[in-house]
């Protein structure tokens, strides 16, 4: 479902000396449905980098990303917006919304850009905030003035909302108490029994031996900082 | 699929200096694509060279009309053009006082445009201007009354009624929510982004406030003098800025 194939990054700060900095360095693996696979490694190693690289929020620079059928490295805007709105469903750290919208309809909002109707759209959105204990008397607020847990399981409510063939979870489990906890990784369960294919990043290692099938360290990837001060960046 | 709207090559020239040049994309049905860039930097200039207020010296803007399919805009005639100001085109001015007749009332600004497309019933077109005003959340109350004594954000919203009305297909939009209140402006994101989505419209905003086009827009163009400096998905944009100057835009902003 998700293949990637000798994958590698660069930044270069133009305003800062043109430094370039690898990030990424020739990473290949497959996952298959049904298959969740953990990005591991110290922080600053990539994980991150690299699954924003998957979700096409990043450019990668040399490499092939293919999801289905499509090969996320060489897409154009439009196909990359269809990927993600049928196929590839992405929980970030941090949830970013539109003021004032109601949190049901930041839930249902996934379902709605996929044509499903209103109702049915709502209906699934309170089932998934039921799920995950956010009581029913904030559902009609915007989740902008909520806690940061309840903000983290808003998010996830409206990544699980579709049935994403592909999704990709960033820390799903960071700031949750057990019982929410207990609830995601009930749900990403399910996604991978549907035939899901999954990668995540999670500090919490027995969620991560819990849920994931392999691990990947993405630091074997990542040039170390040494070197990289010794023959990449310039002198400023 | 055929782009609604394909662009190739706008060039635009006030004497020796450019406005812009060479401007090329297209856009796709139900796309929504943000223009940025610091001021002078040409974005206007190509809204309205685009949307046929300024002519181009060189470049087509061809538009997938509902009657003959792709048509170049630029060579059309007056008359043509015009029909598709009123018809399938909207233009929402930065300046709301731009795009509304002051001294008419909220309903007759609404309805007029209902009229120049052919609709003679009094009561349907006023039936239509007081649904349009409620779904931008004006009190249908005040239907009657004019612009002049609505608040600046009411006159906005009075503007971008008036433009949807005849169910237009693009929108164009300068600084949609410049020069308003934070919580106005909020209103007006979620507003626009329901409409986009709803009606399945497409639109071209410009603006230089890039929170407005992370929320509103597909996909971005930086604009630097007068040239298209980098273009793509409007987070990738955001997120990992490839030119120096987009890396210059998205780290000049402040964090609230």
């Amino acid at each position: 479902m998700i293949e990637l194939k000798d994958v590698s990054k660069t930044f270069t700060l133009h305003n800062q000396g043109s430094a370039v900095i690898e990030v990424i360095n020739d990473v290949s693996f497959n996952v298959a449905p049904g298959e969740c696979v953990a990005l591991t490694g110290a922080s600053g190693a990539g994980k991150s980098t690299l699954m924003r690289m998957i979700y096409g929020n990043y450019l990668t620079q040399s490499g092939s990303i293919i999801i289905g059928d499509l090969d996320i490295v060489r897409a154009k805007p439009r196909e990359v917006l269809a990927l993600r709105r049928d196929v590839l469903g992405y929980v970030s750290q941090f949830l970013r919304v539109v003021p004032r919208v109601p949190t049901l309809d930041v839930v249902a909002d996934p379902l709605r850009a996929l044509g499903v109707a209103p109702d049915e759209a709502q209906e699934r959105a309170k089932f998934l905030l039921a799920q995950l204990n956010i009581p029913q008397r904030l559902w009609s607020l915007s989740p902008t003035t909520f806690s940061g847990g309840e903000q983290q399981r808003v998010n996830i409510a409206r990544g699980f909302a579709h049935a994403y063939p592909a999704m990709l979870l960033d820390e799903p489990t960071a700031s949750l108490d057990a019982t929410n906890r207990e609830v995601v990784l009930s749900l990403i369960e399910d996604a991978k029994e549907r035939g899901a294919a999954i990668i995540g990043i999670f500090h919490d290692e027995a969620a991560r031996a819990r849920v994931c099938d392999r691990e990947i360290d993405v630091s074997a990837f990542t040039p170390s900082f040494d070197t990289l001060e010794q023959s990449k960046v310039p002198a400023i | 699929m055929t782009p609604l709207l394909s662009v190739q090559g706008i060039t635009k020239h006030y004497g020796a200096h450019i406005g812009c040049a060479d401007v090329a994309f297209d856009l796709y049905p139900g796309e929504v694509m943000g223009i940025v860039g610091e001021s002078g930097s040409g974005k206007s200039t190509l809204l309205n060279c685009l949307a046929g207020h300024l002519a181009p010296d060189a470049g087509q803007v061809v538009f997938d009309t509902r009657a003959d399919g792709p048509k170049d805009t630029v060579t059309m005639s007056e008359p043509e053009r015009r029909m598709l100001g009123r018809t399938d085109w909207a233009f929402v001015h930065q300046h709301a006082r731009d795009g509304l007749r002051m001294g008419v009332s909220a309903g007759g600004n609404v309805g007029e445009r209902l009229m120049a497309v052919g609709d003679r019933h009094y009561g349907d077109i006023r039936g239509k201007a007081t649904d349009w005003l409620e779904r931008v959340e004006i009190d249908a109350g005040r239907v009657d009354d004019r612009p002049t004594t609505f608040s600046g954000g009411m006159q906005q919203r009075l503007q971008i009624a008036r433009n949807l009305v005849t169910g237009p297909r693009l929108v164009f939009m300068d600084e949609p929510t410049g020069g308003l209140d934070v919580s106005v402006q909020a209103r007006l994101l979620d507003l626009l982004r329901g409409l986009v989505r709803d009606m399945g419209l497409s639109a071209i905003i410009v603006t230089h406030d890039l929170a407005v086009v992370r929320l509103l827009a597909d996909r971005l163009l930086v604009m630097k003098s007068g040239r298209v400096v980098e273009a793509g998905l409007t987070d990738q944009v955001l997120d990992d800025p490839q030119h120096a100057y987009s890396q210059l835009l998205v780290s000049s902003v402040l964090q609230v």
